[in-house]
């Protein structure tokens, strides 16, 4: 019994938490902005996904790996700029939109794909971004391997909720992003363009969840391949509402969601002969649903999340 | 003194399809002064400022403001000038603080900081000066309907507002926040500030305006001082002819109808109701006061069956226990008049006499030998219904969405009246009428309360209250306070009660 206590204090536990933490972060991030500002983004699975090929082929085809994610960071601006204009100034349905935008997404990237690379048959590699050592950090015990060992991209993850935080406590744009997602009338009685600030936060989700992809293609895997982002977009929509729209409890959500995971994976070889791996593969999500529950219980709903803004009418 | 003109409004007139909400309408305001617009619902006062406050665009006419024209259709114009607005339904961010509800909007949204602190030292002077008492870091979800609206007041005088328009401001206030509003408002005349009050409250208006507009459908029917105002020709104005005011005759108390032994709702679809007792007997008038939201919503919902309370009994005269439902209710004589009657009351999309027989359908008097509804006996039944209440139509065949608040409430009254019900739960029953309308529901009910019926009225006007009521209840918090008899209690004693005094 002892080993499943034990995996707790290994190094690569920790480490292995991180990675599949940061792609779940930047994307719950991106998903706090548009929901903040009262846009659900059901498009995130499918921007995840083009933000993914888009920022690989970038790569694959001769630029460095920073450009490959300013790259996906543009694709995933569009993707957003696109859900705006029909659910901002459109006023269309939150739901349909963002379904519609994550089919199309990911099937436009994998075609894209495909166009560039039509013979491939097992997936092409680049060289992604390598662990770089923090001086002096990443010579402490444990603590080194386990956080100050990462690769630059990783860093840059954390930034992001850092940048968020500050967005969202400290700048009137984030004052206003929270302002038009509860109510939208406040922000128009106060001389703001409600149409503008949301398009704003949905841009600047929407480009943070495509990074969010590209973490896997350029951090985490060295590859592309269709169906990749394997439901991580779906996991941030739950986890934006454990962290109650806030950004730094979207990290810990990550954190913890990503740490079930790493634990499950050597959970299962302890006991794979004993129990069926499909349990531990189950635990994660299990797990996760009960603290949602949890957590779900205190939260308080964006008041206009989902309510289309229409200028000159009663609210 | 010399009186300088600040705002300058010339022939403006908007249109909505073929409906003129303003129609040539001129007039100016003048510094440190309150100008009060008068009018009945639809006669186009919050158009008026809508376009004024930059939220519509108007088909034609002129503003200026201290001589420059404004430019229509945009807020942020309007802001700038120095012209705030308080809207009717509050323009907060309940999710944020004071503070950060007053800042925004000050800066440009790609601006990279938030000068925070200050905003928090301007913000409390302001507040000491205007006699605006508020915590800046408070979150706008725990404040009340008063402190919320001096909120939106500190908003305007922070963007250095020079003219403020207020709609409908005392709407949800107590009569004690209804005087602190209007002290305020002196201090601020005192300051320089003009102040454009929109109302149809006449007693407000009187006691605290310099001059009166009166709009009638759309145009401007006159210009009065208020030192020179009649109330009764004010009233007249806004109507457009001679008002009837009801007067009420107490008559002896019959036996009891009704009566609620420790009734509680406790749930999170409506406000709660902890341990409400009530007795009510025929011919009796009892009114129920409060400020909205404090349960007298969910208590109408009891009376009328379409909530079962969590605990406690409901005793009717003539059954000791029923079966929870609106019909059930109804079978024993229980009308109900909704608070929002234009949901809850009829069906818009329906035509007026179906509205009309709408409570009826189970009478086989309104079937042919077929059992489908009669349509001649229908029709001469909603013909005498709209004729006996003075229900202004073109047709019966007419939407009833079409008829404006007072004729769509004479329609739902006389429906019940029709019936002769033992118990009238009334909600909010004159609530956004005009005079005239208001007087016809009120004479409706006193007649009925004349015939025997024990009336349940639920209002948050204490004219009315005083008026029509035999005895007043206050509801608090979801409590109900034990009845007093009208002749010997006040609007003060009333307002204390309302704010939670002896609960």
């Amino acid at each position: 019994m002892i080993e499943f206590i034990e995996i707790i204090f290994t190094a690569g536990f920790w480490a292995a938490t991180i990675r599949i933490a940061c792609p779940l972060i930047l994307a719950t991030i991106g998903e706090v902005l548009c929901e903040r500002a009262g846009v659900l983004n059901l498009g995130i699975e499918g921007i995840m996904s083009i933000g993914a090929m888009v920022g690989w082929m970038t790569v694959f085809l001769g630029a460095d790996l920073y450009t490959g994610i300013l790259a996906a960071l543009a694709i995933g601006g569009i993707f957003g700029l696109l859900h705006a204009i029909f659910t901002v100034y459109l006023g269309a349905s939150q739901h349909v939109t963002g379904i519609g935008i994550t089919m199309l997404a990911s099937s436009l990237g994998f075609f894209c794909f495909k166009l560039i690379l039509p013979s491939s048959t097992t997936p092409p590699k680049i060289k992604p971004f390598q662990p770089i050592d923090i001086p002096f950090l990443s010579e402490l015990p444990f603590l080194g391997p386990a956080f100050f060992q990462h690769t630059p991209f990783t860093y840059l993850a954390i930034l992001a909720v850092i940048f968020a935080f500050w967005l969202m406590n400290s700048t009137p744009l984030g004052l206003s992003i929270k302002m038009a997602g509860e109510n939208p009338m406040a922000l128009e009685a106060q001389g703001i363009d409600v149409f503008l600030v949301r398009t704003i936060a949905v841009v600047l989700g929407s480009a943070l969840m495509a990074v969010g992809g590209a973490y896997l293609t350029l951090s985490a895997f060295d590859a592309f391949y269709f169906g990749m982002i394997n439901g991580r977009g779906w996991i941030a929509i739950a986890l934006v509402i454990f962290a109650s729209w806030k950004p730094e409890r979207a990290l810990l959500g990550a954190l913890l969601f990503a740490g079930l995971d790493a634990y499950q994976v050597r959970a299962q070889q302890l006991a794979g002969a004993v129990i069926p791996y499909q349990f531990f593969l189950m635990l994660p999500f299990l797990l996760s649903i009960v603290a949602m529950v949890i957590a779900a219980k205190r939260t308080r709903y964006p008041k206009a999340l989902l309510v289309p803004f229409r200028r000159g009418e009663r609210h | 003194m010399i009186m300088t003109t600040l705002l300058k409004v010339e022939k403006i007139t908007k249109k909505f399809g073929d409906l003129y909400a303003n129609d040539q309408i001129s007039f100016d305001v003048k510094k440190s002064e309150v100008l009060a617009i008068l009018g009945e619902n639809g006669a186009g006062k919050t158009t008026l400022m809508n376009i004024l406050f930059g939220h519509y665009t108007p088909d034609s006419g002129n503003v200026s403001f201290e001589g420059n024209a404004i430019e229509f259709g945009n807020t942020n114009n309007a802001i700038k000038l120095g012209i705030g607005m308080v809207h009717q339904h509050f323009t907060l961010a309940e999710n944020l603080t004071v503070l950060e509800n007053i800042i925004i909007g000050r800066q440009s949204i790609f601006s990279l900081s938030l000068p925070k602190r200050q905003a928090r030292v301007r913000i409390l002077e302001l507040s000491k000066k205007f006699g605006l008492p508020i915590d800046p870091d408070e979150l706008v979800a725990n404040l009340s309907v008063s402190e919320k609206q001096r909120i939106e007041i500190l908003k305007t005088l922070f963007l250095d507002c020079k003219l403020l328009i207020l709609d409908e401001p005392t709407a949800a206030l107590t009569p004690q926040e209804t005087d602190a509003l209007f002290s305020t408002i002196r201090n601020m005349i005192e300051t320089g500030l003009s102040v454009i009050l929109i109302s149809h409250k006449l007693n407000e208006i009187l006691a605290v305006s310099d001059r009166i507009i009166v709009l009638r459908n759309g145009s401007s029917v006159g210009e009065i001082d208020t030192n020179s105002a009649d109330r009764e020709k004010i009233a007249e104005m806004i109507v457009g002819k001679k008002i009837d005011y009801p007067q009420k005759k107490k008559i002896p108390r019959k036996s009891k109808v009704l009566s609620l032994t420790d009734v509680s709702y406790k749930k999170t679809d409506a406000p709660n109701l902890s341990s409400v007792n009530l007795d009510l007997y025929g011919g009796q008038i009892l009114g129920i006061a409060g400020v909205a939201g404090n349960g007298q919503t969910t208590l109408a919902k009891i009376l009328s069956g379409h909530f079962k309370p969590t605990q406690g009994k409901i005793d009717f005269e003539q059954a000791k226990s029923v079966h929870t439902s609106p019909k059930s209710f109804m079978d024993l004589g229980v009308a109900y008049i909704p608070e929002d009657r234009n949901s809850d009351g009829i069906v818009g999309d329906m035509e007026i006499w179906e509205n009309a027989i709408m409570t009826e359908l189970d009478d086989p008097f309104f079937r042919n030998s077929l059992g489908i509804i009669d349509k001649k006996t229908s029709f001469d039944r909603s013909e005498n219904l709209c004729e006996r209440y003075d229900v202004r139509k073109q047709s019966i065949r007419q939407r009833s969405r079409l008829l404006s608040g007072g004729n769509v409430q004479k329609l739902l009254l006389g429906r019940w009246l029709m019936r002769n019900p033992k118990i009238i739960v009334a909600c909010q029953p004159t609530r956004g009428l005009d005079e005239g309308a208001i007087a016809s529901i009120q004479k409706l009910l006193l007649e009925a309360q004349q015939k025997g019926s024990a009336i349940i009225l639920i209002s948050e006007d204490l004219d009315e209250l005083l008026t029509m009521s035999d005895d007043i209840s206050v509801m608090y918090k979801g409590m109900l306070s034990n009845p007093t008899q009208t002749s010997s209690t006040n609007k003060l004693s009333i307002g204390l009660q309302m704010a939670g005094d002896g609960f």
